[in-house]
């Protein structure tokens, strides 16, 4: 990988830093671009809402399977199996709690998630440090058997899926208090795609915070950059890791409840759909950046909603083909993240 | 040299199917510097790295303060007390100089005297202290590359090709600070420029092919011109 070649300074010229915010500019501007084409300014801002909203649970969902493989070179395709089983155990503890998720009351409502998304989390993160240890652990540095093993571990999953909660499709039914809209002018918002920007925004926070401002963050972003030397600075890369890949789960749980209640229905195969978007959103952002996959799942996801609403045949086509837009521009990603 | 720092004796590395370290002994007294020199290719990287836990060695023992660390744990190796500055420098672009430091100092807080003593080594790093690593120029690096290493006291330092691509200038401080260093702690150099290595080293070791093929005392090496030229060869005309 390449790294920029060092300015050439006189031992006394303090270094430029280039604050690169050409990517950021890039959502702004596909929305602007997306305008003319939707024509009406309200249909304009429900798709742009709708697609902050899913761009949020993409993100959260992307983010640890970002580090994953930028700390490890770890390619996880099982990790579509923490969104269902995070969706399944927030439908369980759902159901437990129907008394206060079918009063209209949004206090009452937001306990019940609270608890399932936190039964969800911690769920999901117990079953990604088993995975890991389990399913990954054996064959770091082998990326073929990680592909073929990591997509069996969902395969299995998936069945014990079908054994606990059964085969058939589940409704996921939303909080009384959740349903419906808020009207800002004439423009209807979805109560839910307030609060999941909402959640998507505090968890990048808390990332950027993490990552930037603790001991813990800044090996996280030294192993994304050179594993070998963190280790050889007496750091042990592979604890950190087991860490990091079973927060990335109970983050992948917590997008797999958001997403089951923002389609109201739930299979065992709810995380195939989205982790197709998951991998483009990865690949744009640039492996292990954070930031590069917050602004690629607000790109992913406005290129969604924008052509699911013009032209709904080419919705997937349309981010492939973005994907190899922004790789013609940066081939490492909008964010690339400096190499060995 | 009696109870040695480091020994290896008898090590061999495979990377992969190739067999790199053919039988090294190597033996490295406390205190002082041994330079480790001999043409490109000579396998000198690949003993740091086995010394380092980065290869593991397939055969041979290597001790180091009494206890036998072939085949530990790279983060076992550097808490043991090593240090490595490897020949990419490896410094953390995306970090900044201090958050490398932070980093290097893994029991806590830097010490402050130790850290200004670092300063006046290579002042360059107070100056861009809060810029990321990645804006600085080849030297600058290197030296952050050593700082890193010397931000907490180790037994050992193991550094590669530090003069490697550097401006003659800054060579002249890393002579500076190399003289100071050899006095707090113990160092394996590895070193293509002979007059630099000369000028600091009080052992010296010539490797060839994957084995140690000369070990004794650096001035003995610098005067005997003779020798140099079968040990060391072409090596020495294409480098300063
Ligand atoms: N990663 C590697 N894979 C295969 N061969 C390698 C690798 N690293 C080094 N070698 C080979 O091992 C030999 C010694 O390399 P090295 O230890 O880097 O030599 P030196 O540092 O003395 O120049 C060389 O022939 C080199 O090609
Ligand atoms: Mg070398």
């Amino acid at each position: 990988m390449t790294v920029a070649p060092a300015p050439a300074t006189t031992p006394d010229a303090l270094p430029a830093i280039k604050h690169d915010y050409l990517p950021i500019l890039l959502p702004v501007a596909l929305s602007a671009l997306a305008l003319p084409f939707v024509g009406n300014p309200t249909t304009w801002v429900t798709l742009t809402v709708a697609a902050l909203a899913m761009g949020m649970m993409i993100f959260v969902i992307a983010s640890g399977l970002t580090l994953v493989f930028g700390l490890m070179d770890v390619l996880n395709f099982g990790h579509g199996a923490f969104i269902a089983v995070g969706a399944y155990l927030a439908l369980s503890v759902l159901g437990l709690l129907s008394g206060w998720v079918q009063v209209d009351a949004l206090g009452w409502n937001l306990m019940a998630l609270g608890l399932a998304v936190s039964v969800a989390m911690i769920g999901t993160g117990l079953l990604g440090w088993a995975f890991e240890r389990v399913i990954v652990k054996p064959v770091y540095g082998q990326h073929l058997k990680q592909i073929l093993i990591t997509m069996g571990g969902l395969i299995v999953a998936e069945q014990l899926i079908h054994v606990i909660w059964g085969g058939d499709q589940k409704a996921m039914a939303l909080p009384t208090a959740l349903r419906g809209a808020v009207l800002i002018g004439d423009v209807a918002i979805e109560k839910f795609r307030i609060l999941a920007v909402a959640v998507g925004v505090v968890v990048f926070v808390a990332m950027l915070v993490v990552l930037n401002r603790t001991r813990i963050g800044l090996l996280i972003r030294a192993g994304v950059e050179n594993a070998e030397m963190v280790e050889a600075l007496g750091y042990r890369i592979r604890r950190l890791f087991v860490g990091v890949f079973a927060v990335g789960s109970a983050l992948a749980g917590l997008g797999g409840v958001m997403w089951a209640l923002y389609r109201e229905t739930l299979t065992a195969a709810i995380g195939g759909d989205v982790m197709v978007l998951v991998f483009i959103v990865i690949i744009i952002g640039g492996l292990g950046s954070v930031g590069g996959c917050f602004i690629g799942a607000i790109l992913v996801a406005m290129m969604a909603n924008y052509t699911a609403f013009l032209l709904p045949k080419v919705a997937l086509a349309s981010n492939i083909l973005l994907m190899v837009a922004i790789l013609m521009w940066r081939p490492q990603g909008l964010y690339p993240v400096a190499k060995r | 040299m009696a109870d040695p720092l480091l020994t290896l004796a008898g090590v061999h590395t495979h990377i992969g199917q190739y067999h790199i370290l053919q039988g090294v002994d190597l033996v490295l007294p406390r205190g002082g510097m041994t330079v480790l020199l001999g043409r490109n290719g000579a396998g000198k990287t690949t003993t740091l790295r086995t010394v380092m836990g980065l290869w593991k060695p397939s055969r041979g023992t290597v001790t180091f303060d009494g206890r036998p660390i072939g085949g530990w744990p790279t983060p076992d190796i550097a808490q043991a007390g090593i240090a490595y500055v490897p020949e990419t420098m490896a410094v953390f672009a995306d970090l900044t100089v201090a958050e490398n430091m932070i980093l290097a100092a893994r029991s806590g807080p830097i010490d402050t005297a130790r850290l200004d003593w670092i300063f006046s080594l290579f002042p360059a790093l107070k100056k861009f202290w809060q810029f990321p690593a990645g804006v600085l120029s080849g030297g600058q690096k290197q030296m952050l590359a050593i700082a890193r290493a010397i931000a907490e006291p180790r037994t050992l330092l193991l550094i590669d090709e530090p003069t490697k691509g550097i401006a003659p200038a800054i060579i002249e401080a890393m002579i500076m600070a190399f003289a100071e260093l050899k006095r707090e702690t113990t160092i394996l150099l590895v070193e293509q420029n002979f007059r630099f290595a000369a000028s600091l080293g009080d052992h010296v070791a010539v490797m060839d092919d994957g084995r140690i093929v000369h070990r004794g005392a650096m001035a003995d090496l610098a005067r005997n011109e003779a020798l140099q030229q079968r040990l060391l060869g072409l090596s020495l005309d294409t480098h300063q």
